[in-house]
């Protein structure tokens, strides 16, 4: 799709956790600020807008992405996944349960990127699980109750074959 | 009795607000979106310490969507929560690069964002102060040259017209001068840091909306809505009823939420387009140079014993960076004073510290509140006497602990009931750590190993009437809401206050709804949601409420039980006869008043209230600084262990104990939660972060890419945390607060373990990988050959 870089709207496209959206956007509108704005889904958090932070992580395809350095536009005919799609996840339920969670803030984005991780990686180790975590920032856990999430969805998927 | 009460503190209850986090449904300010709402900008300075000679909008004002341009002229008093040194929009000069200039209102923000570019300022630059060093110099240029007219909004804040002091408190105990003259030995040491930043992963964001008939509806980012009213009727002649502050859950806060900056911004903002919403949002980058920051501090640290090694005189001078304006770091200069000795007894005391004016950013409350500052002073000196006396620096902070009976700097006589058992602290957290008599060694790879402790305390330094309140509303199910004006920001503090009503109550702790939001138009007053302060004063408004519901609930019972009220008892969700359990009703039969089959009533619905004030504090003496300052003290020891690679100068950390007497922990795990992240955060702090600034005071890593904080990998490989829980007889079920406490040793015990790797006294911070290796640069050069 070809789009000059105007203040004009135009409407796009957008399949957002199984359900299709027509969305208003500008040519420089981000598919953060898309989904939150337009969408109303504000589960992706806006914290750095910049590719810092992973706040604002979503799965493109099943790949994690920041969102704030998405454009809107780049998104048509790609499946976008929001942790308001990963309600039943193991991985939501796997940050309750190891007390993974204090603001919440980070949450949503950990959320996506973790999940992504254990699929991408069943075998994940320590330094894996590390490595993959580090575009994302938590200011309150320590990261250590993160980590045990993780780990314990590693270990489960592991029992259940 | 069946429907399971169970005993919950003390108990690791799921956190209440955490289901709601993990699928995204949680309404953080940024989430609640308006349409028709305008969005507001700040233009900002580009120069640190200038006069503004003109300030031209007539290019901003073309930019489609523009509704109002505010200037500082348009209100051009000072604010501030301690001294009122801050006009809200700078008037007539600047003092800061960053700082606001002028607010553009506008349809959407990226047309205020283009308009704010467009804002032409005419400065005439002024010599900066770029240092609290130079600051402090005699000939220094002057940031406020009216200091001395400013108006005290609290006691105890003494400026120094004619420099660049904004306070100067005094802490003279006993006769330092003779004591110091008796020492067989003594030790002196310098410490320095930069600003830093909080970084909450939320950034700053407030709404105001003005309606016609004069009420103020404020949303806001905030630890202190009563501050935000009171504020607001101060400066703004506003009725104190008619300015209703929600806040919703915040994303982190760690003090730098309390200060109270974008709410009046945008208030100007909103009264500029005739009252309609406005929203103002800070990036991160606005968050990090424009809104406050974390202090920076310059402490020297002079200690002298007698011949058995026990402390007799202390003396401090600290230099605590306010940066621009003095917001809360005047409250800190004054708290580091009153605790400048550390958990150590010590007879004779002299301590000035100063809150320093510089040109950069100003700073306001950072989680442990001057603490984590000081005991990194305090702490290191610790150590390097100890090496100097040929002690074991355990040993030696045993010798000198604190302990029931002895006094603070400023007098506070310390009871078993107000301090904590800091020599059990320090002893397990030794344990904890594997300390042994040498503390370094040498993996096989070649790395150094080696250990650090510190053991710290601190009391709540709340104002002297600081309070809170809590309402219990009963359902008709017999359930019960719970309201106050405690901010959840992210310490678990609703779950807590839950436990605390549910426990009194006999009840399931599910049946305590707790309101997480806060709306200062149905919550009682609370003085603020930091230091450390709401398990105490809301744990204990929150056991008053439940003892009146309790005596509602008694009063109704024993009319429709035809009995007295002594007779009964409340639990398990019913009231009944004590000494005949099975006789008694159901709670939901009663809760919104008791009908009789007949058709008569009695009572009505159970509210319970109460209310907890602050005791017996006092300000300090303005000479000596005696004064009773704070409740209780809560100690706690640190201990730190890594390995560092002396052929590139990194180091990782392998270990982080944290050992805390909290008094009673009500729920262990959420505790446990704070002091990890607490340790945490104070070595994300002291391993990487400072604000850089160039020569014209400019900061060079305004964001989270040049900012650095620990990621994933970077934390310690192991948290090992441990509760000691000697109970205090004044808080909720013998608890104290313990939500700064984790961070407060974390550098100190840092620094101490680097300082054995590398044989250099690690004085300064952050302890990156690059001022370890000039550190070591400058202490070789220093040996004469
Ligand atoms: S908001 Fe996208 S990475 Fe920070
Ligand atoms: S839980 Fe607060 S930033 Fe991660």
């Amino acid at each position: 799709m070809i789009m000059s870089n105007t203040s004009k709207y135009t409407v796009i496209p957008l399949l957002v956790n199984g359900q299709s959206h027509d969305v208003m956007v500008r040519s420089a509108d981000t598919l953060l600020h898309t989904l939150r704005e337009q969408i109303g889904l504000t589960g992706a958090k806006h914290a750095c807008g910049n590719g810092d932070c992973g706040a604002c992580t979503v799965l493109v395809d099943g790949k994690p992405m920041h969102s704030c350095l998405m454009l809107a536009v780049e998104a048509v005919s790609e499946e976008i996944t929001t942790i308001e799609g990963l309600k039943h996840s193991e991985m939501r339920q796997a940050f309750v349960e190891q007390w993974a969670i204090q603001c919440g803030y980070c949450t949503p984005g950990f959320i996506l990127n973790c999940h992504a991780l254990v699929k991408e990686h069943p075998d994940a180790d320590d330094e894996k699980i590390e490595e993959w975590l580090q575009s994302n920032l938590c200011r309150c856990t320590g990261y250590y109750e993160i980590k045990q999430a993780v780990k314990f969805v590693l270990e489960m998927n592991k029992k259940n074959g | 009795m069946q429907n399971g009460f169970h005993k919950t503190v003390g108990t690791a209850e799921q956190r209440i607000d955490a289901i709601e986090k993990s699928t995204g449904n949680v309404k953080y300010l940024g989430d609640k979106l308006t349409k028709g709402m305008l969005h507001a900008k700040v233009a900002t300075s580009t120069e640190a310490h200038a006069i503004i000679k003109s300030i031209n909008t007539m290019e901003a004002w073309k930019v489609p969507g523009v509704h109002a341009i505010v200037t500082g002229d348009m209100f051009p008093f000072p604010i501030g929560p301690i001294l009122a040194d801050r006009p809200p929009l700078a008037f007539k000069k600047v003092r800061y690069y960053g700082e606001p200039v002028a607010i553009i209102v506008a349809e959407h923000p990226y047309q205020a964002k283009q308009a704010a570019r467009k804002i032409i300022v005419d400065y005439e630059p002024l010599p900066i102060v770029n240092s609290v060093e130079q600051a402090f110099q005699k000939d220094a240029p002057l940031i406020h040259e009216q200091s001395g007219q400013y108006t005290k909004i609290i006691d105890n804040v003494y400026p120094v017209p004619g420099t660049n002091i904004a306070s100067h408190i005094k802490i003279r105990k006993g006769d330092f001068g003779q004591a110091w003259a008796a020492c067989t030995d003594t030790f002196t040491a310098t410490y320095s840091f930069n600003l830093s930043d909080h970084a909450a992963m939320e950034t700053r964001s407030a709404t105001v909306e003005i309606n016609p008939d004069g009420r103020v509806i404020v949303h806001s980012t905030s630890q202190s809505p009563y501050t935000i009213k009171k504020i607001f009727n101060q400066f703004f002649n506003l009725e104190v009823g008619k300015v209703i502050v929600h806040i919703p859950m915040l994303g982190g806060a760690f003090g730098g939420k309390g200060a109270v900056q974008l709410e009046p911004l945008a208030y100007l903002a909103s009264n500029a387009v005739g009252g309609k919403l406005v929203k103002l949002h800070f990036e991160r980058e606005e968050d990090m140079m424009t809104a406050p920051c974390h202090i920076g501090f310059n402490a020297t640290v002079k200690l002298g014993v007698n011949q058995e090694g026990k402390l007799m005189a202390g003396q401090y001078t600290f230099l605590i960076e306010a940066g621009a304006y003095s917001d809360q770091a005047a409250g800190i200069t004054r708290a580091a004073a009153l605790d400048c000795t550390g958990p150590y007894h010590i007879p004779n005391v002299w301590c000035d510290s100063y809150c320093m004016y510089t040109n950069h950013p100003y700073a306001t409350s950072f989680r442990g509140y001057g603490h984590p500052e000081l005991t990194f002073a305090i702490e290191r000196t610790m150590d390097q006497f100890a090496n100097k006396l040929k002690m074991d620096p355990i040993e030696f902070r045993l010798l000198n602990a604190i302990k029931p009976g002895h006094t603070t700097p400023t007098q506070s006589v310390l009871t078993v009931n107000n301090i904590g058992d800091a020599a059990k602290c320090i002893t397990r957290a030794k344990e904890l750590i594997e300390w042994t008599s040498d503390p370094v060694s040498t993996t096989k790879d070649g790395l150094i190993r080696a250990k650090g402790v510190a053991l710290f305390w601190k009391t709540s330094t709340t104002s002297t009437n600081a309070q809170a309140g809590a309402i219990l509303l009963f359902e008709p199910d017999g359930s019960v809401k719970l309201s106050c004006a405690a901010v959840e920001l992210g310490q678990g503090t609703k779950t807590i206050l839950a436990q605390i009503a549910a426990e009194r109550l006999k009840m399931d702790v599910s049946e305590i709804h707790v309101t997480m939001e806060v709306n200062t138009q149905y919550t009682p007053h609370q003085w603020r949601t930091v230091a450390s302060s709401t398990t105490f004063l809301a744990g204990n408004a929150v056991l008053a409420a439940a003892d009146d519901a309790i005596r509602q609930l008694k009063k109704i019972g024993a009319v429709a039980l035809q009995c007295s009220e002594e007779d009964l008892e409340v639990g398990n969700s019913r009231v009944y006869i004590k000494s005949d359990p099975m006789k008694g009703i159901a709670i939901k039969t009663i809760a919104l008043g008791y009908k009789f089959p007949d058709g008569h009533t009695v009572g009505g619905q159970v509210i319970g209230t109460g209310v907890k004030m602050q005791r017996q504090l006092t300000t300090m003496d303005k000479e000596t600084g005696f004064g009773d300052p704070g409740p209780w003290w809560s100690v706690g020891a640190q201990g730190v262990e890594i390995e560092w690679d002396e052929r590139n100068f990194t180091y990782k950390i392998i270990k982080a104990v944290t050992v805390m007497d909290g008094g009673t922990i009500i729920n262990p795990m959420t505790a446990t939660q704070q002091m990890r992240g607490g340790i945490f955060l104070g070595l994300s702090i002291a391993s990487g972060e400072s604000f850089e600034f160039n020569e014209q005071g400019v900061i060079q890593n305004p964001d989270l890419r040049t900012y650095q904080m620990m990621r994933m990998g970077d934390q310690p490989s192991e948290y090992i945390v441990e509760f000691i829980e000697t109970p205090s007889e004044d808080g909720p079920f013998g608890a104290r607060g313990i939500g700064e406490y984790g961070v407060i040793g974390a550098a100190a015990a840092l620094a101490n373990s680097l300082s054995s790797a590398t044989n250099v006294e690690m004085n300064k911070l952050p302890l990156t990988p690059e001022m370890i290796w000039r550190m070591k640069g400058e202490a070789y050069d220093s040996v004469q050959f």
